[in-house]
Order: C-alpha cells, then sequence, then structure tokens
C-alpha cells in the first residue's frame, strides 16, 4: 500500500519587511494608535481649558460613553462574521421601556430580575433577528432594518400612555448611573467587563476564532466545518442581550424613558466600530479597537464643548474620522498587496 | 451582508416570472389596503386622501428614484436624508443671504453634487465599500449643514412657492408627488429603455463581467451617486418649501425609509433586480396605508410595525418561493427514469 507522494515543503523563508512597515503597523496596533489619538485630543483640550483633565469630566465620558461603548462589543462581532445589526437602538429603547415599566408595577422588584429581563428581552429579540436571517437565509441588513421598524413600533404601543417618573424608579439602581468605585463610573466598569469577556472569547476560544472565518469566507469556513448557522444565530443573541443590558444601564443612567430611547444609536455604533478598525465586510477588527473608537468619538464630543469649539461641528468631525479611518485602511491594503505582489516578480504597467 | 453563495442566480426565465409575480403581490397588496382602508373608515375613498397620500410619501418617494438605481448596481446611498438636510440647509442659507430663490436653488443643487460626487469619488476611485463610505457622509452632511444653521431657522419663502406645501397640482395630486411621478417616468424610461439602464443589471449582477465587456463600471457608479446628490438637494428644497422652513434636521433617519421602500418595491439587495414600477407601487402603498392607519387613530410610530413586517416579507416571500422552485426541479430531476437521465 503505497501513499501517493507529496511534493515536500523543505523550507519556507517568510519576505522580509518592507517600506510600508510603518503603514502596516499603524494598522496592526490600531487599537493603540486611536488611543494615542484620545490621549492627543486629550491633552490639547487640556492645554485649553485645564478644567477638562479634571475626574469629573473623565467620569462624564466614561459613563456617557459607556452604552455606546457596549453596543459596539455586540456590534463588532456581528460585523466580523460579515452581518450587520441595525436593531441595536430600538433594542435598546424596548429594554429600557420594559424594565421602567416593571418599577412602574412594582418599584421594589429586584434588582436581579431587573437585570435579567432586560437581558432576556435584548436576547428574545436577537434571537428571532438570528433565526429569521439564518433560517431563511434572508441579508441581516434587511432584516434588521425591519426589526428596527418593528421593535421601535411595539415600544411606541407599549409606550403610548405611559409615563416612567423618575420617581418610581429606586434610588440604588439609578445609583448604578452615577456612583463610582476607585474614582471609576460603575456603568464604565460593567461595560468594560464585558468588553474583556467579548475579547478573551474572540482570542481564545475556537468559536471565537471561527467568527473570523466565517467573515473572511462564508462558503469556505461551511466547507471547513464551522457550524456557520449557529455562530451567527449566536452572535445576533448576544448583540440583543447587549443592547437589552444597555437598555437597562440607559433608564439607570437617565432615570427616565420615553419611546425615542435608542433612536439613531445603530449608525454612531457602526462609525465607532469602523474608525476602530473592523473591516465593514467581515473577518478582520478587535473588539478593543471597537471600544477605544467609541471612546475616541466620545472624547471628541467632550473635548469639543470644553474647547470652547461650538458643538455644532461634532458630527462633521465623526464623519470625517470614520472616511479617513476606511480611506487609510483602504490605501494600505493596496499598498501592502502590491508591495507583495512585486516581490513576487508582478510589475505594473505605468 | 451579502455572502457569495447567495448571488448565485437561477436562469433568467425564472427570474423574469419571479419579479412578474412580486409586482402582482404588490398590486393585490395596494387593493388590500384600498379596500381595508375604504372598510375603516368613509373618509378614506376621497380625493385627500390622494392629495395628503401622496404629500406623506412625497419626499421619501422622490429619494427612492435614484437609490433605485444605485441599489440595483449593487451598492447602497445612506446619505440621502442628509444630503436633503444640506441641501434644504444650504437653500435657507443662501436665500438669507439675499441670492433670490432661483440662485439659491442652483447653490443648493450644486453642493448636492459636489456631495454626491464625494460619494462616488470614494466609492469607484478608492474602492471602499459604500455602506461604510455612506454612513461616514451621512455623519459628516449632517454635520455640515449643523455647523451652518446651527439652532437657526431659515423661513419667509415665497409665497408662490410655498404653495407646493398646500396647494394640489392637476385637482388632487400633491407637488411633491407629482414631482415623484415625473421623475419615475425618466428613471424608469434610463433603466427600461436605454442601454445605459441596461448596463446598471449587468453591473448589478456580475462587475467583473459587465467592465470585460466593455461597461464603465467607475464612471456609471460615479454619476448614479451625483445624481443621487443632486436628487436629494432638489428634494431638501421641496422640504423647505413644503414646510416654509429650513432646519439643518430636515430628513433625519429618512435614508432608512428610503431604503424600507426600494426593497419592498422589490429591487435586490444585492443588485441585479428591480423595477422602477415596483419601487413606484411601493411607496404608493406606503402613502396610502399612512392614510388608513392615520384615519383609525393608529400613530405613525406604531405604524412602523406594519412597514417593518412588509419590508421583512419583501424578503422572506421571494426566497420562500425560490426555495421552492428549487426543491420542485430536484424532486423533477429525480423522478425522471434513470435511463432519461443517463443520455442528458
Amino acid at each position: 500500500m503505497t501513499a501517493a507522494t507529496r511534493p515536500e515543503i523543505v523550507g519556507y523563508e517568510p519576505p522580509a519587511a518592507s517600506g510600508h512597515r510603518v503603514a502596516e503597523t499603524i494598522t496592526r496596533f490600531r487599537p493603540v494608535v486611536i488611543a494615542i489619538i484620545v490621549l492627543v485630543i486629550f491633552g490639547i483640550t487640556t492645554i485649553r481649558n485645564s478644567s477638562f483633565a479634571s475626574s469629573s469630566s473623565i467620569q462624564g465620558i466614561l459613563s456617557v460613553g459607556a452604552i455606546y461603548v457596549l453596543l459596539a462589543v455586540g456590534e463588532t462581532m456581528v460585523i466580523i462574521t460579515r452581518n450587520v445589526d441595525l436593531s441595536v437602538g430600538s433594542t435598546l429603547g424596548l429594554s429600557a421601556f420594559t424594565v421602567g415599566e416593571m418599577f412602574n408595577h412594582d418599584p421594589h422588584t429586584s434588582m436581579v430580575l431587573i437585570f435579567l429581563a432586560g437581558i432576556g428581552v435584548g436576547a428574545g429579540c436577537g434571537a428571532i433577528i438570528g433565526l429569521i436571517t439564518t433560517l431563511a437565509r434572508v441579508p441581516s441588513l434587511v432584516v434588521t432594518l425591519a426589526g428596527l421598524y418593528i421593535i421601535r413600533g411595539l415600544v411606541n404601543i407599549i409606550g403610548s400612555g405611559v409615563q416612567i417618573e423618575p420617581s418610581v424608579i429606586p434610588h440604588g439602581f439609578i445609583s448604578i448611573g452615577y456612583s463610582t468605585i476607585l474614582g471609576i463610573p460603575w456603568l464604565f466598569v460593567i461595560v468594560v467587563a464585558v468588553a474583556l469577556l467579548a475579547t478573551a472569547w474572540m482570542i481564545a476560544f475556537p468559536a471565537g476564532r471561527e467568527l473570523y472565518a466565517i467573515g473572511s469566507n462564508p462558503d469556505a469556513a461551511v466547507l471547513a466545518g464551522i457550524p456557520v448557522t449557529l455562530r451567527v444565530f449566536t452572535v445576533f443573541v448576544i448583540s440583543g442581550a447587549l443592547a437589552g443590558l444597555g437598555g437597562v444601564l440607559f433608564l439607570a443612567q437617565v432615570a427616565t424613558v420615553n419611546s425615542t430611547a435608542g433612536t439613531g444609536y445603530e449608525l454612531i455604533v457602526i462609525t465607532a466600530v469602523v474608525v476602530g478598525g473592523v473591516a465593514i465586510f467581515g473577518g478582520s477588527g478587535t473588539v478593543i479597537g471597537a471600544v477605544l473608537g467609541a471612546v475616541l468619538l466620545q472624547v471628541i464630543n467632550q473635548a469639543l464643548v470644553a474647547a470652547g469649539i461650538t458643538a455644532f461641528w461634532n458630527s462633521a468631525i465623526a464623519g470625517a474620522l470614520l472616511l479617513a479611518a476606511i480611506s487609510f485602511d483602504r490605501l494600505v491594503a493596496v499598498r501592502a498587496s502590491r508591495a507583495m505582489l512585486a516581490k513576487e516578480g508582478v510589475t505594473y504597467a505605468k | 451582508m451579502p455572502s457569495e453563495a447567495a448571488r448565485v442566480s437561477p436562469a433568467p426565465p425564472h427570474r423574469a416570472m419571479g419579479m412578474l409575480r412580486w409586482e402582482a403581490a404588490l398590486v393585490l397588496v395596494l387593493i388590500a389596503v384600498v379596500v381595508f382602508g375604504t372598510a375603516e373608515s368613509s373618509a378614506f375613498f376621497s380625493t385627500t386622501t390622494i392629495f395628503f397620500g401622496g404629500l406623506d410619501i412625497g419626499q421619501v418617494a422622490i429619494m427612492a428614484m435614484p437609490m433605485t438605481l444605485i441599489v440595483i448596481t449593487g451598492e447602497i446611498d445612506l446619505s440621502v436624508g442628509a444630503m436633503l438636510g444640506l441641501g434644504a440647509t444650504m437653500f435657507g442659507y443662501a436665500f438669507a443671504h439675499g441670492t433670490g430663490v432661483a440662485g439659491a436653488m442652483i447653490i443648493a443643487l450644486a453642493v448636492g453634487a459636489a456631495g454626491g460626487a464625494l460619494n462616488g469619488f470614494l466609492v469607484t476611485r478608492l474602492g471602499l465599500p459604500s455602506i461604510a463610505v455612506t454612513i461616514g457622509t451621512l455623519t459628516m452632511f449632517r454635520g455640515i449643514a449643523e455647523v451652518i444653521l446651527g439652532a437657526n431657522e431659515v423661513s419667509g419663502y415665497p409665497t408662490s412657492l410655498t404653495t407646493v406645501g398646500f396647494a394640489p397640482i392637476f385637482a388632487h395630486l400633491a407637488y411633491p408627488f407629482f414631482f415623484f411621478l415625473v421623475l419615475a417616468l425618466v428613471y424608469g424610461v434610463i433603466l427600461h429603455k436605454t442601454p445605459v439602464g441596461r448596463s446598471l443589471y449587468a453591473i448589478g449582477l456580475n462587475k467583473e463581467a459587465a467592465f470585460f465587456s466593455g461597461i464603465r463600471v467607475n464612471r456609471t457608479k460615479l454619476i448614479l451617486y451625483i445624481t443621487s446628490g443632486v436628487v436629494c438637494a432638489a428634494t431638501g428644497i421641496v422640504y423647505a418649501l413644503q414646510n416654509d422652513s429650513s432646519i439643518y434636521t430636515a430628513g433625519s433617519g429618512l435614508e432608512l425609509n428610503v431604503v424600507a421602500v426600494v426593497l419592498f418595491g422589490g429591487v435586490s439587495i444585492f443588485g441585479g433586480r428591480g423595477t422602477i414600477f415596483g419601487v413606484v407601487l411601493a411607496a404608493i402603498i406606503v402613502g396610502l396605508s399612512q392614510v388608513a392607519f392615520t384615519l383609525i387613530n393608529i400613530s405613525s410610530e406604531e405604524q412602523q410595525i406594519v412597514f417593518g413586517v412588509l419590508l421583512l416579507l419583501s424578503v422572506l416571500v421571494p426566497n420562500g418561493a425560490e426555495g421552492y422552485r428549487r426543491a420542485r426541479a430536484r424532486l423533477r430531476r429525480f423522478r425522471q427514469p434513470k435511463l432519461a437521465r443517463g443520455v442528458t
């Protein structure tokens, strides 16, 4: 019995890094670069307005940004599998309203129950969206767009004629929104814990790694035996659950909720995720990058106010930042592939 | 986001039949909406319904036209609502600075063309994904409008022009809806009766094949984005005149409504499929059902559920039908005698 002879690989020398090393490094260490940008903006603003570096202002940034960061974690997972979740803002609203209603009926509802209910509502929305997307094989863009409308409609039906007054919400619950531990807002501690769990899952666990494979090439992932349907379903449930948790934290933060809560969050979150280096067509990016992207947007937002520049510039800058980030990624990718081809002797006709 | 597997399409005759069925289904939905509205409210079957239905959906319907062509080429433009806002803002800003109405219109349209060109440049020259680009320009256009107008409002447009907001044209049609019908005619002819229109389907079905058969893919897409910018800025002018007001938040969030109408009209999100007729039907259905629901006291916020369900059905039904056809074809092949299968 003779096995078919295979050409043996004797040796392989990886090509040496070349002139585009700087650009490549910037892409690979995107989170570090964003962190530096955040610090630079912070420094400049502090020079212009010394009160910006105060602990209360930093706490403000961290706690207001916390909810966007939370949604960005779920959105990152979804986008890495080459899907998108536009329903997160509506899901956040539904969860916030449900939880508010529970307090309306009984202001002494246990905290555990509140968190479970919020997360459960979100996970339920995510599960339905995930089921439709995976079983009916329809694009998630359309399903989650429909989800955005349907869930927002539900919020309006539940919310019509209902007032959720700050007075019915127990003090202990609201304190999650503003109290701090070692100077860090609780809100941010919860969110960072979630982000770290997600990072660990996506770095160290096969199921998390498989998300990248699915996003890089869905068909190849199927052929490689990855349970694509299950994984995609799972990320939609996670994204929904995090949006549900976001709803609970939203209520804790503002202590009142109306039916427009979370409207328009989806596009802000996607902006943060893409600025953070997650490729919109999946397959690459990190949770840490997305988290820093969300923090960056929030810092810019606050810095404009602190530096005395009108806050009107906020979205113009956010938009320009997104365009700059994706353009830069693209240019680096083009240069890298050209350099690789040039090494193999491929030249371009001028 | 599209998976490559989903792009594999069945033989052309099937697709044509599938689309015919989708538009037939839309006609049935339209009839159902009219019957429902008439049964629920005596005020529905009247000329006021035509007027207000058209007024409600007018702006979204107008912007759905350029969006249809862009989606057919397999791209998307999420910056339409923000461009409406920027158009309304520029129009108001120029008007307030004494350029006169005509001058203000030209400035607004020029800004629309420039914004569209920016989208087109980033998508075609840098090869960036249009969904990410237009989310970026959405935020940026809205931001620029905010910088220009801030919390200010411009109003006091000539009353001869603000009639577009309350007076009908041709007896009962609202002006915005009339503009939409004219635009639909133009876009319908371009898409279905000219080589350019045919080339859009080719680009949407297979960009590389279209390129190698001599279609200027990038230039076509660039032109589509520029016209989209111009049309959306023009919609901004309509907004400003219709409400006699220019504010920077004009048209916030409309991009998703526009996409929803286009998809509900049977245009495939993967590109290569869809008709102007379908989108026109979808716009009319949405406009009329908004009037019907408002008459029976369902708030516009609650109507979003119906809108979402329709959108969901618009992808589930054709998908289900195609799955059924494929399953039947497989069954038929299986039932053929072995000999015949061997011969073919």
